[in-house]
């Protein structure tokens, strides 16, 4: 019982990261129909950026806003420099420009910072706190706070301000919402900007916790789709229950059957959610028009 | 008719161009190179098969090159098999997960047929790397000499090793292209095509749409297996990484950058990515930088590849 | 005995039935057409009847046996091709090798044939070949037969699916709206195919909005409405049915806007 407690406490705090990097997928698929396989490397400049800047001398809340400030940038640059001049291409290609950008912002994060692990210190110490037998660390509760409030913080925004209504309606229908005096490009660079951002905030939680290097963003991309795929792609209620749900069936196959093959949970997850429902839980199925 | 001289042309240019180059080479170690480029061209002309003719994308083919890989490392010393076998079993192997796998995957389309496929050699190279009592683990193991070089010794042939796949290489490319061009004119490869142009209207003039993309995932696989048992073969060790997710990336970009829809625009982008980083072996760290902006400009500048861009472009001034 | 017979089809999109219980047959040698005002359900029956939509409720029958919801490729064996409204062409493919598409069920055959160039495969791609060329003849497209499909005009496009679809050899040919946007020269040269070709005995289904080309070779009209069949007879009886003469008054402008 113990034990199945701490599976979830770490479960949970995964889960709420794997909720924020599928969150940022889910802003830009819905923006811009593209699924950008970058998004992990917003979570490791987040991380990144903020060990650098505290050791340089930075307090560290200084540090992190910075860094989720000049990931947001990148998030904004990507738009600019690589999403929208290829506006129109084949599928193929925009996955092919979204993986390189994720290897061309490894290549430079390891030449301008290193590739060595780091971490910087949690915010609230590291002691743990008893909770019925099984603990938690002081982060973890700081990860899962900040999953909540942004989440409910986008949901304020997308259903009681203007932006966030012409957002929901460029995703809807992109035509329409242009016919209607929407910003369609604005929205767009918006949505890139935003996604970094939050990429980055889930960074500057968990790496106190998972510690950062130039390639953690691979597997959090993928499991970040992953979580989106689960909960149904472009839904923000999904991101986060597909995110949690992922999380704690990590955490529980990690404890129970194999920590070896606890990434490849992931893996199945995407392969037994295409094939069963591939709309996902909060999904809606489509007709195709001749 | 047409198209059957103009099939022998292409091959003839490549094979001559694979019998010249040696030629040009500096030191012994560009066989070496060499033998790379025809060994990642020989996977790539299978990626032109599924992408290019097909239109099904995969980021997941070095999942493939892993099983032709390791097939050739385990066959050998588990079950006794000699390389070369190793080399079909790996094969047919390959080809038969595909056949399992590529049922349910190919049903999916665009952004979710990449990440299943790209879940698939995923998984692969998980197990590759965690299957330690098998595999070796990350760290690898060696694979067992195909004896071809003693063989050819004895026949009286002094050959060196980079010499001796330099050759062997060749010839697989060579087989490679003329197998998919014979594909690309044939009744398969105009259905391949047909449903890569409408789904719908390939369905509708009889093309089984799923039995058609099952097939181009399968020759595909193929192709990635051979490439991958060779790779082992000439290195005579392997790790993982043949099966990882980068292998599979640069794969796809290696097809995309020369142009997917021609053999030829494949082999050209091989040799490319190939030849690159052997270029760049003073700057190592700058090779990510390097990948990752070619991938982006090709996409956005030369969305057909660097092949059917510059034949326009010679098309043009023709006219 | 009938070669395509439709009965009760129906199907919803999102609650709103899009046709609803529509019956009737073809004969061989028949040209039956389905007229009706836009968005009344004419391409939606088609994609019931080809099998691209799955009927909710309703059966197809071909030749006798029921072939409802079974995949466009199967209906395409059994004798059942069809041209698109919105043109589905290869694009990318030449002129011929859309046509040769159209050949697939007659010159397919085993993978090994195909990988390794056998004479078997090249014997059948001659075949069929010969076949697509005096196609491209019949529709006046053996000029452009090397040419990149994409780059025709609409009018040869519209000729070329003709091409394809007739390169099934089939027994039911389905025709959705094949002289919209042809000039009066081309219209009269699809009318001439059409009566042509169900002379040969192929039973042919046609939507079409021009009305003389269809009151002047269809053997039977069914008019559809709201997705529901409103009449059905020879032309001269069509033309005086009262429901017809109102749903087509009620949009009236459209389709004076369209033509």
């Amino acid at each position: 019982m113990d034990a199945l407690l701490q599976f979830i406490f770490s479960g949970v705090t995964v889960g709420a990261v794997y909720a924020l990097v599928a969150l940022g997928f889910t802003i830009i698929y819905n923006a811009s129909d593209v699924v950008n396989f970058a998004q992990g490397e917003f979570v490791m400049l987040g991380g990144m950026i903020t060990v650098f800047a505290h050791q340089a001398g930075l307090p560290l809340a200084l540090a992190a806003v910075l860094a989720i400030i000049v990931t947001a940038a990148i998030g904004v640059a990507l738009n600019k420099l690589a999403i929208e001049p290829a506006r129109g291409a084949p599928v193929v290609s925009v996955i092919i420009i979204t993986i390189g950008a994720s290897i061309l912002i490894r290549g430079a994060t390891q030449l301008i910072f290193d590739k060595q692990l780091h971490r910087f210190p949690a915010f609230s110490g590291d002691d743990p706190i008893r909770v019925m037998g099984a603990t938690i660390l002081p982060q973890s509760l700081w990860v899962t706070g900040g999953a909540l409030v942004v989440f409910a913080g986008l949901w304020l925004f997308f259903t009681r301000t203007l932006t966030g209504k012409a957002v929901l309606a460029t995703a809807n229908n992109r035509i329409a919402a242009q016919l209607v005096g929407i910003n369609t490009g604005a929205i767009m660079t918006l949505s890139f900007g935003l996604s970094a951002a939050i990429g980055a905030l889930a960074g500057v939680l968990i790496t106190p916790i998972t510690l950062v290097s130039y390639d953690v963003g691979v597997a959090l991309a993928l499991k970040g789709f992953a979580a989106a795929m689960l909960g149904g792609m472009g839904n923000p209620k999904g991101a986060l229950v597909g995110g949690l749900m992922l999380g704690l069936l990590e955490a529980l196959t990690a404890g129970y059957l194999s920590s070896q093959y606890k990434d490849a949970v992931a893996f199945i997850v995407i392969l037994a959610v295409l094939f069963v429902m591939p709309q996902g839980i909060f999904g809606k199925s489509s007709t195709e028009r001749v | 008719m047409m198209a059957g001289r103009r099939k022998w042309l292409q091959l003839g240019v490549l094979a001559a161009l694979i019998v010249l180059l040696p030629l040009f080479f500096p030191s012994g170690y560009y066989y070496r190179v060499g033998a790379l480029i025809f060994v990642n061209a020989l996977s790539v002309v299978g990626l032109v098969i599924l992408i290019g003719y097909a239109g099904q994308i995969s980021l997941g083919h070095a999942g493939f090159a892993g099983i032709g890989a390791y097939a050739c490392a385990l066959a050998p010393q588990h079950l006794g098999l000699h390389p070369g076998l190793a080399m079909l079993l790996g094969a047919l192997i390959s080809g038969v997960v595909a056949l399992l796998i590529g049922r349910p995957i190919l049903r999916l389309k665009g952004y979710y047929l990449a990440v299943a496929t790209l879940g698939f050699g995923i998984l692969m190279s998980m197990v590759l790397t965690n299957e330690r009592a098998l595999t070796g683990g990350p760290d690898g193991m060696s694979v067992e000499d195909l004896g071809l070089r003693a063989m050819l010794r004895e026949l009286g042939w002094r050959l060196s090793g980079g010499e001796m796949w330099y050759g062997v290489s060749g010839i697989a490319l060579l087989i490679g292209a003329w197998v998919a061009l014979n594909l690309l004119d044939s009744p398969s490869g105009r259905a391949m095509r047909a449903l890569h142009g409408s789904e719908i209207a390939a369905s509708t003039v009889g093309i089984d749409i799923a039995r058609q993309k099952l097939r181009a995932f399968v020759i595909s696989a193929v192709y990635a297996s051979i490439a991958g048992s060779l790779l082992a073969l000439q290195n005579g060790f392997i790790t993982p990484d043949v099966a990882g997710f980068m292998h599979s990336i640069e794969m796809v970009t290696m097809a995309v950058l020369g142009g997917v829809g021609s053999v030829f625009g494949g082999i050209l982008g091989a040799a490319i990515l190939t030849f690159l980083p052997q270029l760049l072996t003073v700057f190592a760290e700058y090779e990510q930088l390097v990948l990752g902006a070619v991938m982006i400009l090709v996409m956005i500048f030369l969305p057909q590849g660097l092949l059917p861009s510059i034949g326009r472009r010679i098309g043009r001034k023709g006219e | 005995m009938s070669l395509l017979e439709v009965s009760g089809l129906g199907i919803a999109f999102g609650g709103l039935m899009a046709v609803n219980d529509v019956s009737f047959a073809v004969k061989p040698g028949e040209i039956v057409s389905v007229i009706g005002p836009n968005g009344a359900g004419k391409t939606t029956l088609f994609n019931m009847i080809s099998g691209i939509y799955r009927p909710g409720r309703g059966a197809v029958r071909l030749n006798g046996e029921d072939v409802t919801g079974e995949a466009p490729h199967r209906l395409a064996e059994k004798g059942l091709s069809r041209t698109f409204q919105n043109l589905q062409i290869f694009q990318e493919m030449t002129v011929l090798d859309n046509v040769l598409a159209g050949y697939h069920l007659q010159e397919r055959g085993p993978i090994w044939a195909d990988l390794l160039s056998l004479p078997s495969m090249r014997r059948r791609a001659t075949i069929a070949r010969d076949g697509a060329r005096a196609l491209l003849e019949r529709v006046r497209l053996d000029k452009t037969e090397g040419q990149q499909a994409g780059s025709l005009s609409y009018g040869s496009l519209k000729r070329l699916e003709i091409a394809r679809a007739l390169a099934l050899n089939p027994k039911i040919l389905l025709l959705d709206e094949p002289a919209a946007g042809c000039n009066a020269v081309e219209t009269e040269e699809i009318d001439h195919l059409i009566t042509e070709l169900a002379g040969s005995g192929i039973a042919i289904l046609l939507v079409e909005h021009d009305m003389k080309l269809v009151m002047r070779i269809s053997s039977h009209i069914i008019v559809l409405d709201h997705g529901e069949k409103i009449a059905e007879g020879d032309p001269a009886t069509v033309s005086r049915d009262p429901q017809v003469i109102a749903a087509y008054l009620g949009a009236g402008q459209e389709e004076e806007a369209e033509c």
